[in-house]
């Protein structure tokens, strides 16, 4: 089915739109149907991204013509909860691809991350339906690229709400999140029409939950030798997280789980017993960005984990449900968004922790740290990481990248020899 | 038996060859941008028993019959260690980036670190900077020693830098002095490359650019321990290569070691 006509609809530009599809979808071709042995259950994650700006948007499109609302985010402080409470949709908006770089250019120096620039590009090239379906766009203060370039992204989109985030995991700071959940929450209920109710609150954090649950689990899997699903796969799983149904996606990936539950039972696996496990941690790694997951797999490793928002720090910890009206139920929001250990914080000691328990956990052989060039928060982080890492006799590649393909020989010679040193 | 390592570098092809016993064969020749020919030339079926290839080209050798391919980084450590055992740091600055290997007591490799996008630093970046300054890459290092102060280039980026030295020069500046100056400039840069993986007492430094006499010089004057430059520098990756490859047969052939 063609689905020009709602892309047309949306704004999109669809000359540039249909090249984008086809790019994506060359590249998923290359970069995931070519892996050896996957699983069946990954067939549910190829059809999501083979409609994943047809039918999905077309889901949203009709969703609001039944009067409810999409609100798309960039960042996992932004609590889905919350939306769902309301009866809205949360849309994750991907910034993962080299889109519209020159016209974001206009607007932003040339050495602002490639994450900030994407989300620019993606809006000034009329590349994204999400972008174009949310009735609201969710910025949040975290990196000095995100706050300052919010300042120009509100003029270009039709509308966009801004959340005050803290940086220290301090008493005041505590209070700053909970005002501004609490700012959020009435900020939902005017834009749909609809109270948060006890119930609707309720229900929404058991929706949320049972989705982390499912990628939780699909995480203690992987620390089965061999492993028994890729990491791009893995991967993949944790940003379609952000724009597939919640309750679609929570049931198929338990199904996942149990056939991968089977596997490792056989024995059976997508990589050798003895391939080096590696840990990537870092920068957010948004749709279509699999660049470095797809060396370090074609060169015979296999990833066991990210410690990344695609991945456990964007889902690791659940929501306790205590309490019986919105204020308290909002207060265990909080606590479960106020652990979430991004750069941004300082200090941020317990992102360290999070990463030597996740080495222990999936039994990993050596931690790639990924950073976009130009992100301060995590490639000063990196530094200090390395370090500390090191000394624990963990091996550890730092890598610096964005999303150009100009880098790839010397990215993939740098991955080579850390195989290498890890095998030795 | 032929064990032979083949180094397909950016800007130059090398190749060994060992037998049991030692070299039978070397070779450099500049890399003509369609070394698939000038490989093949170089290696006519029956021409080894084991290859292993490397540098940036090695995926060529992906799908040839006893044959694999390993990182340069790699092939640096176990060329460097085949002549200097023990604890070392090997610095290669080769056509179009840098690299910083340090090995530990045993000789295995401890952590690597290389330069980031750019030619900065590199052979390249030699080669432009001899080029706005009109000398011949060659005379470049010996035109260096003889200044007796450095005039400061401040740009690292090549296309800067590039201008910054001709501004200087049509300053009045002389050559020599300006030469000395982006000498030291690179050496800075692979000194702040060289302390992410640690200085040990000895380092070895490889590559084509180890050739150059002003770079080795001032490595001296600005470590405290030994600066070694092995006589096969340029070699180095294509000697790791070939040893490499020895030790391969040798295993798949149940021999030992
Ligand atoms: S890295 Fe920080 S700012 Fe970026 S999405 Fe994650 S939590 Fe948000
Ligand atoms: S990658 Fe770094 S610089 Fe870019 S948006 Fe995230 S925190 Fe900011």
């Amino acid at each position: 089915m063609s689905y020009h006509k709602m892309w047309a609809d949306l704004g999109m530009n669809l000359e540039a739109h249909d090249q984008l599809l086809q790019v994506l979808s060359d590249g998923y071709q290359k970069q995931f149907l070519t892996q050896k042995n996957r699983p069946a259950g990954m067939q549910y994650l190829d059809f999501v991204v083979s409609e994943i700006h047809g039918l999905r948007v077309k889901e949203l499109v009709d969703a609001q013509q039944a009067g409810r609302k999409v609100v798309g985010s960039f960042c996992v402080f932004v609590p889905e909860e919350l939306i769902l409470a309301v009866d809205a949709i949360s849309v994750g908006l991907c910034t993962g691809a080299e889109v519209g770089f020159e016209l974001a250019e206009q607007y932003l120096p040339r050495n602002t991350c490639a994450l900030v620039k994407s989300s620019f590009g993606f809006k000034l090239a009329g590349l994204c339906p999400y972008m174009e379906t949310s009735d609201v766009i969710v910025g949040e203060n975290t990196c000095d690229g995100k706050k300052k370039g919010y300042e120009q992204f509100k003029d270009l989109v039709k509308n966009l709400y801004v959340m005050d985030l803290p940086q220290m995991k301090s008493v005041a700071g505590k209070e700053l999140l909970k005002a501004e959940f609490i700012r959020f929450a009435a900020y939902l209920e005017k834009l749909t029409g609809k109270k948060i109710t006890a119930a609707s609150l309720k229900e929404a954090i058991r929706v949320v939950n049972a989705k982390r649950s499912a990628v939780a689990r699909l995480a203690r899997l992987r620390a089965a030798s061999p492993a028994p699903i890729s990491g791009l796969d893995s991967l993949l799983i944790n940003q379609i997280f952000f724009n597939e149904n919640p309750e679609r996606f929570t049931e198929n990936i338990n199904k996942l789980c149990d056939e991968l539950e089977v596997r490792i039972e056989k024995g059976d696996g997508v990589a050798l017993k003895d391939a080096p496990r590696i840990l990537v941690s870092g920068c957010p790694m948004a749709v279509p960005n699999w660049k470095i997951p797809a060396i370090i797999e074609q060169n015979g490793a296999v990833i066991v984990g990210e410690e990344l928002c695609t991945g456990e720090r964007g889902a690791r910890w659940l929501t306790e449900i205590k309490g019986t009206t919105v204020p308290e139920l909002i207060d265990a929001l909080v606590e479960r968004y106020w652990q979430i250990d991004c750069a941004v914080f300082t200090p941020n000691e317990d992102r360290l922790a999070s990463v030597k328990k996740m080495v222990a956990d999936y039994q990993a052989d050596g931690v790639l740290q990924y950073s976009l060039q130009f992100c301060q928060p995590y490639t000063i982080e990196s530094g200090l990481f390395e370090k500390q890492l090191e000394a624990n006799g963990i091996p550890v590649l730092n890598i610096e990248t964005d999303y150009s393909m100009e880098d790839m020989g010397q990215l993939a010679t740098r991955i080579e020899a850390f195989i290498e040193r890890i095998k030795q | 038996m032929r064990f032979a390592g083949f180094d397909i570098g950016s800007r130059t092809l090398k190749l060994v060859i060992l037998n049991e016993n030692g070299m039978i064969e070397e070779k450099i020749l500049p890399n003509k941008y369609n070394f698939e020919l000038q490989v093949k030339d170089l290696l006519p079926p029956d021409s080894y028993d084991y290859l292993v290839g490397t540098g940036y080209g090695r995926h060529y050798f992906d799908n040839w019959e006893n044959a694999e391919t390993i990182s340069e980084i790699k092939a640096f450590a176990a060329g460097v260690n085949w002549y200097h055992k023990g604890e070392l740091t090997i610095l290669d600055i080769g056509g179009q980036d840098t690299k910083a290997i340090s090995l530990d007591p045993a000789g295995k490799m401890k952590k690597f670190a290389m330069n980031d996008k750019c030619a900065a630093g590199t052979g390249r970046f030699l080669e432009i900077m001899a080029g706005a300054l009109n000398l011949e890459l060659s005379e470049f290092g010996n035109i260096a020693l003889t200044a007796k102060r450095a005039e400061k280039i401040n740009n690292m980026c090549t296309v800067f830098a590039e201008s910054e030295v001709i501004s200087t020069l049509s300053r009045g500046a002389l050559a020599s002095e300006v030469a000395l100056g982006i000498h030291n400039s690179i050496v800075e840069r692979a000194i702040g490359l060289l302390n992410r993986v640690g200085i040990s007492q000895s380092l070895v430094f490889v590559g084509g650019v180890a050739k150059n006499p002003a770079l080795a010089y001032l490595f001296r004057q600005r470590l405290d321990g030994e600066v070694i430059v092995p006589e096969n520098a340029q070699l180095m990756g294509a000697w790791g290569s070939a040893i490499i490859a020895r030790k391969l047969w040798r295993q798949n052939n149940d021999l030992s070691g």
